[in-house]
């Protein structure tokens, strides 16, 4: 276990996720659910519960409501502590006023109080919007034997798509000599990951000449990490090698649900020795029914399954009726799927109803996103929820 | 509720289960994909709103404390009252133990303790999901020493055999209990459950213990059938006493039947048991799996038929499943067969190896063990 006061992690979960729609409308980008059971943000709670850092800040700021509920005080990820666990730091008003967090950089600098009060020698940046699973006491470790004043984790990308990527050059012992955001003519393929490890003095002076910096934008990957590497200071990247995803697109959000249905997929959620936590539903296993035809696919508890379920992931206590078919989709909590329905490539919110002989047509295979609580009346086209439409009979509107 | 607590004992020998009694209570036997059979009484008293609750345990309850845990599955861990397990002062052989009131007078000081006036003792076997509340208000106004619930038997299986029949006369009053019938059809089973004051509870115990007697039932209420009113009340709903290993077997098998699933799963409440993390059950490309229950955390590459697979079980490629009940983290391997089995938890059947009974009398693989 490692002590708070050796070490501190920063869980930045403000991010509003504009990219994900309508997943975003009602909820943080780190509350989105995943994986037929999970909240995005689970898995980084689990990384640091499993990697035995267990004094954690959640910073939030977007639509906080569900996230806040969700991580209550800690219990799921064992992070309710007589000493550090769980805390929930929303942005706030004092004596001389108050803002919300302007960028990543700034959230941290607003609670540094947060940090003194453990007095922690290393803090941990990262967010709660990236699907992986990381030990990251071994970071720790390797930023201890680097003697390092910062350590970046990076993972190897595909040369072809670096230039989406913010790049790290590094020397040959590891220590990082440039950093490049998004660059045209890429020279590396090291992608920072966002995660970082500062020496907490180091970051603590870092963050006060960037927030004296009225140009700054307070961002770690924009302003704090190009300033620390102009101040000389021993910047390390830490290669992790494993499944790792940003589920910052719509589109990108559904190929990580898809990764998890792979005969053999990358991030293993039966790993005992690395579980994933989350507040789990309270459900009775789930039925198929004899006419049923499951296969590559997720099925939490709690669902009815009397359709063909191909390819795609059900949350709990979704129901799917006979003759109904769905492919490539991922059907969030609670919702009901009635009979002869026909869904591909479809991502539906909680408690929807989807009523008989609905079907989704979408010729240029884009991706359908369907808000919580809409109706489809029987036989009506599922399309999707548009920015701004109100719930409710969705398919009379026309 | 406020002024009610609930008391669990152990009303079943655990010989009548081996051996999935082995090394466990009647209580802590896993039922029904994830459940054990305690959470069905214990989630039906919170689901009533009675949220003092004890537990009393005689043998084998090792597995039944790691269980229950501070009940907080129950939302039983609670500052005033909550979840008590209440294990014998001394540990018994199996030949001393007498009766649930012996072990009620061996724990005086809970009783004293609570505040509330009216107990619901329970036995600790039962499938069931039960609203206390009519049964309670009946009891308060029918001015009834004792209620007994009782279970219409609706068919001729032996879940209630040696529970007592029930015989009432007037007003539902009860004119005598039959212990050694079993109840037929249309006939009135009791089911261990009896409502009384807990005055009335501390006297029985006294009365009893002082002549050397202990049995609730047949010493506590039958011996006092003529001195007290004793009413009976019917329950409602999918019940049955769990007290042989082929009523463990149909009873699982009845929750294939999606009326029956949504029936004890979700009215009138919710079944509470302790959560695991583990993950939605995943599903290969080469998977076929028809009319089963499955919990999360299972693996399936091969084929599962009418069963029950509880959490964390992997059914490998080839492998056949067909009418059995899979406890957790069994394995089976590829292209194993098991057909009308019980796998108890983290049992395995090896590659093509068969593991075979009948559908009158299924096979158990024991905890652990391989075929």
């Amino acid at each position: 276990m490692i002590r708070a006061r050796d070490c501190v992690a920063m869980l930045l979960a403000g991010g509003e996720g504009r990219r994900l729609g309508m997943l975003t409308r009602e909820l943080a980008k780190p509350a989105v659910p995943f994986g037929g059971k999970y909240r995005v943000i689970d898995f980084t709670l689990s990384n640091c519960t499993n990697s035995g850092i267990l004094t954690v800040g959640v910073l939030t700021q977007y639509q906080p409501l569900i996230l806040n509920s969700h991580i209550g005080i800690g219990i799921p990820w064992d992070l309710d502590r007589k000493d550090g666990g769980v805390t929930v730091l929303s942005p706030f008003v004092d004596q001389k006023g108050g803002e919300w967090y302007k960028g990543t950089a700034d959230a941290i600098f607003q609670n540094l109080y947060f940090i003194e009060r453990y007095d922690p020698r290393y803090v941990l940046v990262i967010s709660g919007d990236h699907i992986y699973k990381m030990d990251y006491s071994r970071m720790l470790k390797y930023h201890q034997e680097k003697q390092a004043d910062v350590t970046i984790a990076v993972i190897e990308v595909p040369w072809a798509e670096a230039s989406r990527f913010g790049i790290m050059n590094t020397a040959q012992d590891g220590r990082i000599v440039e950093f490049e955001e998004k660059p045209e003519k890429p020279r590396n393929n090291l992608a920072s990951m966002g995660i970082y490890i500062f020496d907490r003095e180091i970051l603590q002076d870092h963050l006060r000449v960037d927030q004296a910096n009225p140009a700054s934008s307070n961002d770690f990957g924009k302003n704090v990490i190009p300033q620390m590497l102009q101040a000389d200071c021993r910047m390390f990247a830490y290669l992790f090698r494993g499944y790792w995803k940003d589920v910052g697109t719509l589109e990108s959000f559904w190929e990580a649900n898809m990764d998890l249905l792979q005969d053999q997929p990358d991030l293993d959620l039966n790993d005992r020795t690395w579980p994933i936590y989350t507040v789990n539903p309270n459900q009775p296993p789930h039925y198929i029914d004899p006419a049923a035809r499951v296969k590559r696919s997720l099925i939490n508890e709690g669902c009815m399954v009397f359709g063909q379920v191909e390819h795609s992931i059900l949350f709990p206590g979704v129901q799917v009726g006979k003759g109904s078919v769905l492919r490539d989709s991922i059907i969030m909590s609670g919702t009901t799927i009635g009979t002869d329905v026909l869904l591909e490539r479809a991502i539906i919110g909680e408690n929807v109803i989807i009523g008989n002989g609905c079907y989704t047509s979408s010729p240029g295979k884009e991706l359908i996103v369907v808000r919580e609580n809409s109706i489809f009346p029987d036989n009506s086209v599922v399309e999707s929820t548009l920015n701004g439409e109100m719930m409710g009979l969705r398919g009379e509107k026309k | 509720m406020k002024d009610v607590m609930g008391v669990i004992y152990v009303n079943d020998d655990d010989e009548a289960l081996q051996p999935l009694t082995k090394d466990r209570c009647v209580a802590s036997v896993p039922f029904g994909g994830r459940y054990r059979l305690i959470d069905f009484i214990l989630s039906s008293m919170v689901n009533t709103g009675i949220f003092n609750v004890s537990v009393f345990t005689v043998r084998k309850y090792r597995s039944l404390m790691d269980h229950l845990e501070t009940g907080k599955s129950w939302d039983l861990n609670r500052k005033q009252d909550g979840l008590f397990i209440l294990p014998p002062q001394t540990h018994y052989h199996s030949s001393e133990f007498q009766g649930a009131l012996q072990s009620f007078n061996q724990h005086l000081d809970y009783f004293h303790r609570c505040r509330q006036e009216y107990v619901v003792i329970s036995g600790s076997n039962l499938v069931c999901n039960l609203d206390f509340a009519p049964a309670v208000s009946f009891h308060r106004e029918s001015d009834a020493d004792i209620t007994i619930l009782y279970k219409e038997v609706e068919h001729p299986e032996p879940d209630f055999a040696g529970c007592g029949k029930i015989i009432t006369g007037e007003g539902a009053r009860v004119q005598e209990i039959i212990t050694a019938s079993n109840p037929a059809r249309g006939e009135k089973a009791a089911l261990c459950i009896y409502i009384m004051r807990k005055a009335l509870l501390l006297d029985l115990i006294q009365q009893c213990t002082e002549a050397g007697k202990f049995h609730l039932l047949g010493d506590g209420i039958i011996g006092n059938l003529q001195n007290l009113k004793v009413c009976a009340f019917p329950a409602e709903g999918f019940l049955s006493m769990i007290h042989s290993i082929g009523l463990f077997y149909r009873r699982n098998m009845d929750l294939l039947q999606p009326s029956i699933w949504g029936e004890l799963f979700f009215q009138p409440g919710l079944i509470y048991t302790k959560v695991k993390d583990e993950p939605p059950t995943r599903y290969t490309e080469n998977a076929v799996v028809q009319n089963s229950i499955l919990a999360n955390g299972c693996i399936i590459e091969g084929r599962v038929e009418n069963s029950v697979l509880f959490r964390g079980v992997r059914v490998h490629k080839g492998a056949h499943v067909k009418d059995s009940i899979v406890l957790q983290r069994s394995v089976i391997g590829e292209n194993a067969r098991v057909e009308y089995a019980i796998l108890d938890k983290e049992a395995y059947v090896s590659a093509h190896k068969t593991f075979r009974g009948e559908e009158r009398k299924p096979v158990v693989l024991e905890k652990r063990k391989t075929v």
